[in-house]
């Protein structure tokens, strides 16, 4: 079975929610969207207090190349435009809407039925991407129609489509491939065609039977597309090891991307999205949400609106349990502890994971022992213990040297210290401050 | 008498041939360096601190010389020697000293334990820096202090400390050499180096919240609101009100403070002065509730203590403060 | 909300790892060595263990209290234990008390805690007493009991090592190697020498065990053991009167317990697969070579010392392949 190359670790998987069918969540009293919740510049409100909008209204609009438009997925009455606490722990602009009714604009084609034609060309199908406001969903948001649109001397040769969900306790993307395998197949060969390749793969991690059996009868009516089971390994979900473990080939350190080696890497959730703007009119305005943990009473799926506050869905799931410690945003290696539940669901919001006082206590850090356990799970072949080390230095100029710009924070050193060393704070600390070193000396030239 | 020959003229040869080597490459690699720099070096404190700015004080020394070809040393300042040494710099290369303003460290944040309540748990590495990446910190306010003592690390001087009991680094005054480290290291620039302010005398907003009036008051009893009632209250023109935080500038104050007793949170304080006399003269403050900060060096050095007046003066009129 | 939520940087979960986990485990890697040392030398050999054992987590304990005085004590992590045992399999079984405490002193002490302690000592603390023990008292270091004198300690009667004889053969006794025990008794343990290092079948079970739990990688161990093979085998290859066997080097002497709880000692070994391969490679050459051309008949644990000294230059020029490296397919 493939799997990437160097390192990775196998975290328990706790897929809790994986049998539970997608729900419904009922729609929240108000919606808050935050203006940037995706990478790149954050869009500009175009709506002010007072106005009407319905379920599918452009709110506000893209704020540059890289960025993305916003809709609302509620129909009501715009309250405010204020800050809002967002995952990042911090106050951002958003635009607040009371939900009245739920009136849809005309032009969504709401019926169930399957569309399988796409008559459109490459460049179409990239502008209904991008006015339909989609980033990747699998929790990095980077706007999708920019990665549809090489920079020159590029060329794709496959998409590969990532539905490893590699983060235990998440079961989104592996709910939504069972429920909705056509829709998601026919999103796939949309973003082949607008990629302008011929060959597609969908990378599904092996604890995933069901899905993968699944997908792989009904890829037989859609060709050029190709099912690949993985090994079970975290972070296959990674981008530059999903390429790896699919086609074998290894993105070359920053600032080379995924596209250098010809591959365009889209989450199954984009597919999905993908699928409904074009086809179906349907901006990104709600996504499937995992909300899940061990204390938690249900830990269920939810098809949720965006701009709900995840108290209304973990209340859906059972309510919040008296002995909570953390409230994450994501799955448990990646994903962001949350300093309130008010945060509202955004597009990248793939899971809200609840762990108790007990799990969510980080045990005390003690002194290195050189065991080398970090850089033997490294996937990036990176020396954690020497990047936390010096970065808690300061010593930027060697943090550099080092490659720490390669790091891409999936946490497995942490997950494997023995000592229970907080490698990734100080790893983080450093990456961020040579980046700003980075494209200061840039900025000179 | 052979073997005496033979170590004579070898040791002669190998002798020999070494200083002709030394001498070739004491030539063709001298690097010239300006005597100055030399000179400039002796006289600065030579305690590598960085406070001016420069890595050492020989890159210093080296700025200063090619600022006095330049005509000027407007602009450098050794902040651990001060005006003293700057004097003797300007002395060696034949300039006038520019005099500079003494300066100090402000922490312009109030949100002690008592002032801030804790919303939220941080759990990883002691560090202001990796804190203020994870989230917005363990209050409501997003822009005060975090509590990690980055400032306190990176002090050569040893001259701020956590308070333990308010959280909050208080600034020595005494060994303060305004290098500004700490405010370079405080991921919320929260420090501030500031003038001393006539007789070490100054009126500072300390607050650098820029959350609406209502989440601000929420978040802590001592932020800043933005009210404006210092900005009219102000004779000179001096505080200025941005993304509802007001800020005074020092150049401007006349420590008059008129804006201390007008400021309804008690965000605005006025440091060092000696307590008022008449209480009835201020307006009723209950509601500010500070912890008295009361630290070892209080009682004998009262009138240079930061926070020791103010401390004075509110313990004087709320007496359930201290409760 | 009644409590406060914890917020902290990803990621959220542990693999459940720890350093006692690694290091209790290393602890039953050892047994059954242990074992065997205890059949082998009687209580010559319970003595010897206990005896380092107590002393080095009593000094681990004193020096961590009233030296550095640190809050936390760290004998409950499981290494001074190790170090105990460790140094004990590095003794023979008829040494006095007073030389095992002060190996245990010299090992802790100084091998350890002077550099600040786990984590932070360039040399492994069971070889730093070891060592400091061989050279102070090479009389007593030396002198080792015929096995199965099961009741004897210190009025144990001795007899020549193995590595002693193969010493011998290479100075020119020819008829040296002919009285080498046979090879399956060296490989199960019937032969004398220090306490753990006798038999090579209970520490192979050690390092399956270690493997097999993860806590150590197969990289160290193979490569000491492949390079001695290979350099012993060639010199036998050139005169197999003066040279013994490759099989009788691997299976005699410290080799076994050195490249497997030795050399392998997570503080003192090199951090990357490629330097310890680097390593593990310099160590099987060095100790050939001062087994053959050293003043000493046993070079093993030379070698890792050496070697030790060398694990921060390792460390600096061996990194790991980056991801990317790796040519396009």
């Amino acid at each position: 079975m493939k799997t990437f190359r160097i390192g990775g670790v196998h975290p328990a998987e706790n897929k809790l929610s994986a049998g539970k069918a997608i729900e419904i969540l009922a729609l929240p009293k108000q919606a808050v969207f935050p203006l940037s919740q995706h990478i790149g510049a954050p869009a500009t409100a175009i709506v002010k207090k007072g106005d009407v909008v319905k379920v599918g209204t452009k709110i506000a609009e893209a704020g540059g190349f890289v960025s993305a438009s916003i809709f609302s997925s509620v129909s009501g009455k715009v309250n405010k435009v204020d800050a809002v606490v967002d995952a990042s722990g911090y106050r951002k602009p958003a635009i607040f809407i009371d939900v009245e009714g739920d009136e849809w604009e005309e032009s969504i084609d709401r019926s169930p039925v399957l569309v399988r034609e796409c008559n459109l060309t490459p460049e179409e199908i990239v502008a209904k991407v991008k006015n339909a406001g989609i980033v990747g969903m699998g929790g990095a948001c980077f706007p999708t129609h920019v990665k549809l649109s090489p920079p020159p001397g590029c060329k794709a040769e496959c998409v590969i489509i990532n539905a490893v969900e590699c983060e235990p306790y998440l079961t989104a993307d592996h709910r939504l491939m069972l429920e909705k395998a056509d829709e998601v197949l026919v999103g796939v060969s949309i973003l082949m065609k607008a990629a302008k390749v011929t060959k597609g793969y969908i990378g599904i991690e092996n604890n995933k039977p069901d899905a993968i059996k699944l997908m792989a009868q009904k890829a037989i009516q859609y060709p050029g597309i190709e099912i690949v089971p993985l090994q079970v390994k975290y972070p296959q979900g990674g981008e530059k090891q999903l390429i790896d473990a699919v086609i074998g080939r290894q993105v070359p350190a920053p600032p080379a991307i995924p596209i250098n080696v010809g591959a365009v890497v889209q989450n199954v959730g984009t597919a999905f999205a993908v699928y409904e703007a074009v086809q179906k009119n349907k901006p990104l305005f709600e996504r499937i949400v995992t909300v899940t943990g061990k204390s938690l009473k249900s830990p269920s799926n939810f098809l949720t609106r965006m701009g709900t506050p995840m108290s209304q869905l973990i209340d859906a799931a059972g309510g919040l349990p008296e002995n909570t410690g953390k409230v994450i945003g994501g799955g448990p290696m990646m994903g962001k502890a949350l300093v309130n539940t008010e945060v509202p669901i955004c597009k990248g919001s793939s899971g809200v994971l609840i762990m108790n006082d007990k799990e969510a206590a980080r045990a005390e850090a003690q002194p290195c022992i050189r065991c080398a356990k970090c850089v033997s799970v490294c996937p990036m072949g990176l020396e954690p213990f020497l990047l936390a080390t010096l970065s808690a230095h300061k010593d930027w100029e060697r943090v550099e040297k080092e490659d720490v710009m390669s790091c891409i924070e999936c946490g497995s050193c942490q997950f494997t210290c023995p000592s229970h060393r907080h490698l990734l704070d100080y790893i983080r600390l450093g990456k961020g401050t040579v980046g700003g070193i980075i494209r200061a000396r840039n900025a000179k030239k | 008498m052979d073997l005496i020959l033979f170590a004579v003229i070898s040791l002669g040869a190998i002798g020999l041939i070494a200083a002709v080597i030394l001498y070739v490459a004491s030539k063709k690699f001298a690097v010239y360096e300006d005597p100055r720099i030399a000179k400039v070096s002796e006289v600065l404190p030579q305690a590598n601190c960085g406070g001016c700015g420069y890595p050492g004080c020989s890159g210093f020394a080296g700025a200063c010389v090619k600022a006095a070809d330049a005509g000027s040393l407007e602009g450098k300042l050794c902040p651990v020697g001060g005006a003293p040494v700057m004097e003797k710099v300007a002395a060696i290369l034949g300039l006038e000293a520019v005099a500079s303003e003494p300066k100090v460290a402000v922490v312009r944040c109030n949100g002690s334990c008592a002032n801030r309540p804790r919303t939220a748990q941080y759990d990883g590495a002691r560090s202001c820096a990796i804190a203020h990446a994870t989230s917005g910190g363990e209050t409501g306010c997003t822009f005060g202090c975090l509590g990690c003592g980055d400032c306190v690390e990176v002090c050569q001087f040893d001259a701020i400390h956590m308070n333990s009991e308010t959280g909050l680094p208080e600034v020595d005054e005494t060994k303060c050499t305004a290098c500004g480290a700490c405010s370079k290291a405080c991921p919320r620039k929260i420090i501030e180096i500031r003038p001393k302010g006539k007789n070490n005398r100054r009126v500072v907003v300390m607050c650098v919240n820029k959350d609406k009036g209502a989440i601000a008051n929420k978040a802590c009893t001592a932020s800043c609101i933005g009210c404006g009632k210092c900005v009219k209250v102000c004779p000179f023109e001096a505080i200025a009100l941005e993304n509802n935080l007001a800020y005074i500038d020092p150049n401007k104050c006349k420590s008059c403070r008129k804006c201390e007793a007008e400021c309804p949170k008690g965000a605005i304080q006025a440091i060092n002065f000696p307590p008022r006399k008449l209480k009835s003269e201020l307006p009723p403050r209950e509601a500010v509730v500070k912890p008295a900060t009361v630290s070892s060096t209080v009682s004998d050095t009262a009138s240079v203590n930061p926070t020791v007046s103010k401390t004075v003066a509110q313990a004087l009129e709320s007496p359930k403060a201290e409760a | 909300m009644a409590n406060k939520l914890i917020v902290s940087l990803s990621p959220h979960v542990h693999s459940g790892d720890s350093v006692q986990k690694n290091m209790y485990g290393v602890l039953v890697a050892l047994i059954p060595a242990l074992l065997v040392s205890f059949y082998m030398f009687g209580l010559g050999a319970v003595v010897v263990t206990l005896t380092s054992v107590a002393a080095c987590v009593f000094f681990e304990w004193a020096i961590t209290k009233f030296i550095l005085k640190r809050e936390r004590s760290t004998i409950c992590d499981g290494s001074a234990i190790i170090t105990g045992v460790l140094l004990a399999f590095n003794l023979p079984s008829n040494l006095p008390l007073w030389i095992i405490i002060i190996g245990a002193l010299v090992a802790i002490g100084v091998g350890k805690m002077t550099f600040g302690g786990l984590g932070c000592n360039p040399f492994n603390p069971a070889l730093v007493g070891r060592i400091f023990l061989l050279i102070s008292f090479p009389v007593q270091m030396t002198s080792w009991p015929t096995v199965q004198q099961w009741i004897s300690y210190t009025d144990a009667t001795t007899e020549a090592t193995p590595l002693a004889l193969m010493k011998m053969a290479v100075k020119g006794d020819v008829n040296a190697l002919e009285q080498l025990p046979e090879t399956l008794n060296l490989f199960l343990g019937n032969n004398p020498g220090s306490l753990g290092e006798v038999s090579a079948l209970a520490l192979l079970f050690g390092l399956g065990y270690m493997l097999w739990k993860k806590i150590i990688s197969w990289h160290i161990p193979v490569s000491i053991l492949a390079t001695v093979f290979v350099c012993a085998g060639l010199m036998h290859l050139v005169d197999p009167v003066a040279y013994a066997s490759p099989l009788a080097h691997l299976f005699t002497g410290g080799l076994m317990l050195g490249a497997i709880f030795m050399a392998t000692d997570y503080v003192t070994s090199p951090m990357t697969h490629k330097g310890m391969i680097v390593y593990g490679v310099a160590i099987g050459f060095l100790t050939i070579v001062i087994r053959l051309f050293g003043a000493y008949p046993e070079g093993m644990s030379f070698a890792i010392f050496i070697m030790n000294a060398f694990t921060p230059l390792i460390n600096t020029y061996c990194k790991p392949k980056r991801f990317g490296e790796v040519v396009k397919k």
